[in-house]
């Protein structure tokens, strides 16, 4: 028998790349953020009501990840903003390769913020670091109060919680406050927010935190 | 199920790490997984021998050590261990905490069967 000592680790190759993408974000002053949640949890509309906000105000550019289909694609650019479509083909996360290949195809000129919607999943994408400047996880009032307990690594790596469908909370059995507590418990240090894309409630809030961490 | 490009980075590192002629007598290779790395111990190893199968890797196993989610507490100093990913301390209900492992995902070791060589 002989042993060799690797003490290598498993997403060494992501990692490197994401450096890479760091880098290159950095000396472009590019602010990052890697939108994450389960499908359906309202990202895409979060986008949305966040682009209508700054209005060309600040310019940004979006990267979309879905499994299938350009649809997320075609609503933002609606709003005249570059954007690009990865299809994963079945992949449950993007990687930082994948970010890596889509910039070539973004004009990322005058860009100050990018925002990467990731595919809908609570657990694959919290392995991936893509570059990002932080993680933002969206939680709705229609998942239940105990998302945080369930896919705990997600919430430990992301910097703020959009709670979405706030509007929603007095049809739903979702104790808001345990919401909180349960990803508080998870990650003390995360910036909560609570919104809706229908009343446009919070929207503000999220978007001037978001301004004030880009020009910083 | 992510679990299937750990296999394949993992069956990259081994060959990185191990001469082309001596892959085949690669026996164990050693992981350390934490807890909280989201990764499920069984799918990895079963993704594992379906991509190594009829390949120099073929009898290559995983030994899988998993590291339990420990946080410190930075005001009392105790340190706490859970399966939750609770970082918010039990005892003081402390909130500035380390986490001090429960994240790992890495390839330690690479065991080799090189009694052939030592006999012939």
């Amino acid at each position: 028998m002989s042993i060799i000592t690797v003490e290598r680790k498993v997403l060494e190759k992501n990692d490197e790349i994401a450096r890479r993408n760091r880098d290159l974000f950095s000396s472009k002053g590019i602010f990052v953020i890697n939108l994450v949640s389960s499908p359906g949890s309202g990202k895409t509309s979060i986008l949305e009501r966040t682009l209508e906000y700054f209005n060309q105000r600040l310019q940004v550019a979006v990267i979309e990840g879905d499994v299938q289909t350009d649809f997320d694609a075609q609503r933002i650019a609606r709003y005249n903003t570059p954007v690009v479509q990865i299809v994963t083909n079945g992949g449950c996360h993007l990687e930082a390769k994948l970010i890596e290949d889509a910039l070539g195809n973004l004009d990322l000129s005058g860009v100050k913020l990018l925002i990467i919607e990731n595919v809908g999943n609570l657990v694959c994408p919290s392995n991936y670091d893509l570059g990002e400047a932080l993680k933002v996880v969206v939680a709705s009032t229609t998942e239940g109060d105990d998302k945080p307990l369930k896919y705990p690594a997600m919430f430990q790596h992301a910097s703020a919680l959009i709670i979405n469908k706030i509007d929603l909370l007095p049809y739903l059995n979702c104790d808001l406050n345990a919401l909180k507590k349960n990803a508080l418990s998870i990650n003390p240090a995360l910036k909560v927010f609570e919104t809706s894309c229908t009343t446009k409630l919070g929207i503000p809030e999220w978007c001037s935190w978001l301004e004030s961490n880009v020009r910083s | 199920m992510h679990e299937l490009s750990f296999a394949e980075s993992i069956a990259d590192i081994i060959r990185q790490s191990v001469p082309e002629d001596e892959l085949e007598d690669v026996r164990i290779v050693r992981l350390k997984i934490g807890t909280l790395s989201g990764v499920v111990a069984d799918s990895l190893d079963f993704c594992f021998t379906a991509i190594s199968a009829q390949t120099p890797l073929a009898q290559a196993r995983l030994e899988i050590e998993q590291i339990p989610f420990t946080v410190l507490c930075n005001s009392c100093r105790k340190t706490f261990v859970n399966d939750i990913g609770y970082v918010v301390c039990p005892d003081c209900g402390g909130v500035e905490t380390t986490v001090v492992s429960g994240r790992e995902l890495q390839v330690t070791e690479i065991e080799l069967d090189t009694e052939e060589e030592k006999t012939s």
